[in-house]
């Protein structure tokens, strides 16, 4: 019976030996990145003699990187398509301080005097506030996904249809909406915003429901593993073996568990910019992976002439990558002034080099045509993950800076290598 | 070594991982003569060729090889070194900077420098024009690159070989992308340079030119030396038996026309040079296809071949004159998506600049124009998706262990059939193939040509551009002949269709009106 077993298990590596290894040279960039975070993490543990991974610290290092990691995931196709986004970070604070400007100086007034009912405090969602407060917020949130779109389909339609350079069109923007972040404010901080609006930035889901959802995630992600098998099968090709797909499906639902479990509910819970960052990542991640716009994304990035020659608008296809693009700066202004409880001038600043810096580490080529949203995340955690471990070493945002820079030439230098020993 | 040898080839073998790509290669080149080198592709020519360019060094590769009395020993990759003993090579890609002058590009990396340190513009454009003025090259000396013709560049390239004092000239397909007159200027250029005893390596696909230029012909089949011979024992159909190991019957299938009802119609197509503003590239054509039919479209270089059937299909002048329909209905074709919707497909003349995503799977290349087939409302059906394009591959027998791996590791007629596979899932009623077997070997051709057959007989209609007269006759039903940019005349593919009457009609000697 063991020497069956034994058998078994020795045909079983012969027979997937070459494939195991093709699977991980195909997938070297992946499991670099991931390596390269783990052993950040170990020696921040070492350094700070475990400080760094306590549930609080790694609470603060998620919300640290979080706007980075949003704008990464709508970077990704903008830099897969051969293009580039510098004017993210500006136009995250411009939209954060139209934010802060509306909440103060706008709604407030008007709804008194239209709902003068409404003043009264209550509690929403266990947030201290008034009905106007929470329409308010509301209302907020509406001016910034308009702002967003329209700098999306502005920006979008000069690169896309006028066929200006991306790097011109949104350097203008970066300078342009840099002079909207004065003009807005007057140069002034302006706050504070509604509780409601702060919560989003700051608040957590409850533990219990916190729970509730990573079990629902946990038992999705094995429905979903079980049932793309078995369309698979009814298709009757690649027969991979079951544990393959349920060690993959195990590994995810850890993380998650990981997360939640320790992270999130051993401090004050999952925090709602995470969740909505998971949101928008699992969207992302089917459009880029499921659906024709995201092939076209790819196709066009390794070559545009192919691509419309196969009867593909080319152009359409770079206008909406713009246009996601806006619609995420403007959650991550609304997520911005929540976080700081006001508008400020500085808002934003150098959110498009960490950005672009995220979606580089986490394995996009900016020569287009390859890169992964998940990917670009994971490059967010690197960057955040150095930044939080810096910071508990009281090591000074100069050296810091220096430390980030050539991290990121690594990370470059390490995919050039690979892909040259690759190549020969 | 006798003195008559300029370059010996020992027993050379040399093994790639997992593959022996030359095997105990042996032959001699004679001074002053033109060496022919023939091969399918893969048969070894372009390793054999960078061990004499220096790429693969010599501790690489067993056997030896001498040039002009001493041993090749390059220690690392050296194509400086070869450069420097007299090794020149013009590759098959033109390797020449477009934004640069003639005079620049012919003296890149060797610039002559005055006292200062600064270039010697007078002395570089002197010598250029010394060096096309010696080989009677009509090419001016400081015209940009991009400003030239394919086969001026091609020229160029030849000039700058020339200028860096070679012994041995190597020519990789020089003549893929050039017409008949350029090609009878690079002839007369290289029987020259044989008069003057400079020794020739000639790499083409195009046995003819074998037989108009070469001395002595290499025959190579699968990294292995099938024979060195004298071209003139030689013949069309021997070269092919040793080519592929087999007699060849016939180069062309056979193939049963049974044209039906006319698909496509184009009447009166004009379409404005996107250039010269008083010159139409494609003046006043009128054509029709029939279903199951394939019309060959010959002429020179710059006919405006390709400018016409671009312009079928949605992607030339917009703005040009003339109707195009489709089953006896006019069709507003603007772009190419209006095209395919049409029912017109085009398989590009450049297949690695338009018709591929190169990074990209096979199975994503081919389902690329396809999508709506397998995009429901939310997402794709990729099971779907990789279950049809993995028929439709293995039906073109696209060579691969998956269809998963990215085209740019496949061989140019693998490339090729990709393209056309993604083409054909389309479902056109008129296939467009522009120069559909340029670049690729002797067997792929033939079995694009049989592809193209099953694809008549389903009743689909073809329209081949070629500049291959040979594969114009042995394919086409009909001819359609263009001479700048005007049709001079269609002319069914009968016993009066010969090489020299295409010709007549593609110089504007003779002009048929219909």
């Amino acid at each position: 019976m063991t020497a069956n077993i034994t058998e078994l298990i020795q045909n079983f590596v012969q027979e997937n030996k070459g494939k195991i290894a093709d699977s991980i040279r195909a997938n070297f960039r992946t499991y670099t990145m991931i390596i390269a975070l783990v052993l950040i993490w170990i020696l921040f543990g070492i350094l700070t003699d475990g400080v760094f991974f306590t549930p609080r610290n790694l609470s603060n290092l998620v919300r640290q990187m979080i706007l980075i990691a949003i704008l990464a995931i709508g970077m990704v196709p903008v830099i897969v398509t051969g293009n580039i986004d510098l004017s993210v970070g500006s136009v995250v604070g411009f939209i954060s301080v139209i934010v802060a400007y509306c909440q103060f100086f706008i709604f407030p007034d008007i709804l008194a005097g239209a709902f003068p009912a409404w003043q009264a405090q209550t509690t929403f969602m266990g947030v201290e506030t008034s009905m106007n407060g929470v329409l308010s917020t509301f209302l907020s949130i509406i001016v910034a996904l308009i702002v967003g779109l329209v700098v999306g389909l502005w920006q979008g339609s000069l690169i896309a249809y006028l066929r200006i350079p991306a790097f011109i069109v949104t350097l203008g923007g970066y300078l342009g909406f840099k002079g909207g972040i004065l003009l807005v404010s007057g140069g002034r901080t302006i706050g504070p915003v509604e509780n409601t609006l702060k919560s989003l930035g700051q608040g957590y889901v409850p533990k219990t429901l916190g729970l509730i959802l990573a079990i629902l995630v946990v038992a999705c992600i094995f429905a979903i593993t079980l049932y793309s098998r078995k369309q698979k099968f009814k298709y009757g090709f690649e027969k991979y073996p079951l544990s393959k797909d349920i060690f993959k499906a195990g590994v995810i639902s850890s993380v998650v568990l990981f997360y939640v479990l320790y992270v999130a509910n051993g401090y004050e819970g999952i925090q709602i910019p995470v969740l909505l960052m998971v949101i928008i990542l699992l969207i992302f991640h089917y459009i880029t992976n499921n659906t024709k716009f995201g092939r076209y994304i790819y196709a066009l990035g390794g070559n545009q002439e192919a691509t419309r020659l196969s009867g593909i608008n080319t152009q359409k296809v770079v206008f909406k990558v713009f246009v996601l693009m806006g619609i995420l700066c403007a959650l991550c202004g609304v997520v911005l002034t929540g976080y700081v409880g006001m508008g400020t001038t500085t808002g934003g600043a150098y959110y498009e080099l960490f950005t672009i810096a995220a979606c580089v580490i986490g394995g996009t080529s900016l020569m287009g045509g390859e890169g992964a949203v998940a990917g670009a995340v994971v490059g967010a955690l690197v960057i955040g993950s150095l930044n939080n471990g810096m910071d508990i070493l009281g090591w000074t945002t100069s050296k810091q800076w220096v430390v980030q820079g050539l991290v990121l030439i690594l990370a470059v230098f390490v995919d050039v290598q690979s892909k040259r020993k690759g190549k020969s | 070594m006798t003195d008559d040898n300029i370059l010996e080839i020992r027993n050379v073998t040399k093994k790639f991982p997992g593959v022996t790509a030359l095997s105990n290669i042996s032959f001699n080149v004679k001074r002053g003569e033109i060496h022919g080198l023939c091969g399918e592709n893969g048969a070894g020519k372009s390793t054999l060729m960078k061990i004499l360019s220096g790429v693969h060094p010599s501790d690489s590769y067993e056997g030896e090889v001498i040039f002009d009395n001493e041993q090749l020993n390059f220690q690392s990759t050296a194509i400086k070194e070869a450069i420097e003993r007299g090794i020149a090579i013009v590759y098959q890609e033109l390797v020449l900077v477009p934004e640069m002058t003639v005079g620049e590009n012919i003296f890149l990396g060797r610039e002559p420098i005055n006292s200062k340190g600064a270039i010697n513009w007078h002395k570089l454009y002197s010598e250029t024009d010394k060096i096309l003025k010696r080989y009677n090259l009509k090419i001016p000396f400081a015209a940009k690159i991009s400003s030239l013709g394919v086969g001026k560049q091609q020229l160029v390239v030849i000039a700058k070989a020339l200028s860096e004092n070679a012994k041995i000239l190597i020519l990789d397909e020089p003549t893929s992308a050039l017409t008949e007159s350029e090609v009878d200027v690079l002839m007369e250029i290289l029987e020259r340079l044989r008069n003057e005893g400079m020794t020739c390596i000639y790499i083409t696909h195009k046995l003819d030119e074998f037989f108009r230029i070469t001395d002595t012909m290499t025959i190579m089949r699968d990294g292995t030396l099938v024979d060195t011979v004298r071209t003139k024992d030689l013949n069309h159909e021997k070269i092919i038996a040793m080519m592929v190991g087999r007699e060849m019957t016939e180069r062309y299938p056979a193939r049963e026309a049974t044209p039906g009802d006319v698909v496509l119609e184009a009447r009166g197509i004009t379409v404005p040079d996107p250039v010269l503003p008083h010159k139409n590239c494609v003046d006043n054509v009128s054509f029709s296809v029939r279903r199951g039919e394939i019309l060959g479209v010959a002429g020179l270089m710059g006919a405006g071949r390709t400018e016409l059937v671009t312009t079928l299909f949605g992607e030339y002048g917009k703005n040009f004159e003339g109707t195009i329909s489709i089953d006896g209905e006019t069709v507003g074709i603007h772009s190419a998506s209006s095209a395919m919707n049409a029912g017109i497909s085009l398989v590009p003349e450049d297949r690695k600049l338009h018709g591929l995503v190169l990074m990209q799977s096979i199975l994503k290349n081919i389902s690329l124009p396809n999508m709506n087939k397998f995009a429901e409302r939310f997402s794709i059906n990729q099971n779907k998706e990789f279950y049809e394009c993995n028929e439709t591959a293995k039906k073109l027998s696209v060579k691969c262990h998956s269809i998963h791996v990215p085209v740019n590791t496949l061989s140019g007629g693998n490339q090729q059939k990709v393209v056309i596979a993604k083409c054909i899932m389309t479902a056109p009623k008129v296939l467009i193939l522009d120069e559909p077997t340029r670049g690729i070997d002797v067997g792929a051709k033939y079995e694009i040509y049989k592809l193209m057959n099953t694809l008549t007989a389903q009743g689909v209609a073809i329209i081949m551009v070629s500049s291959e007269l040979p594969e114009v006759l042995g394919m086409s039903d009909r001819i359609l002949v263009m001479h700048e940019g005007k049709c001079t005349g269609i002319i069914p593919n009968d016993e009066n269709a010969t090489q020299e009457r295409i010709m007549t009609l593609a110089t504007g000697v003779e002009v048929l009106h219909s």
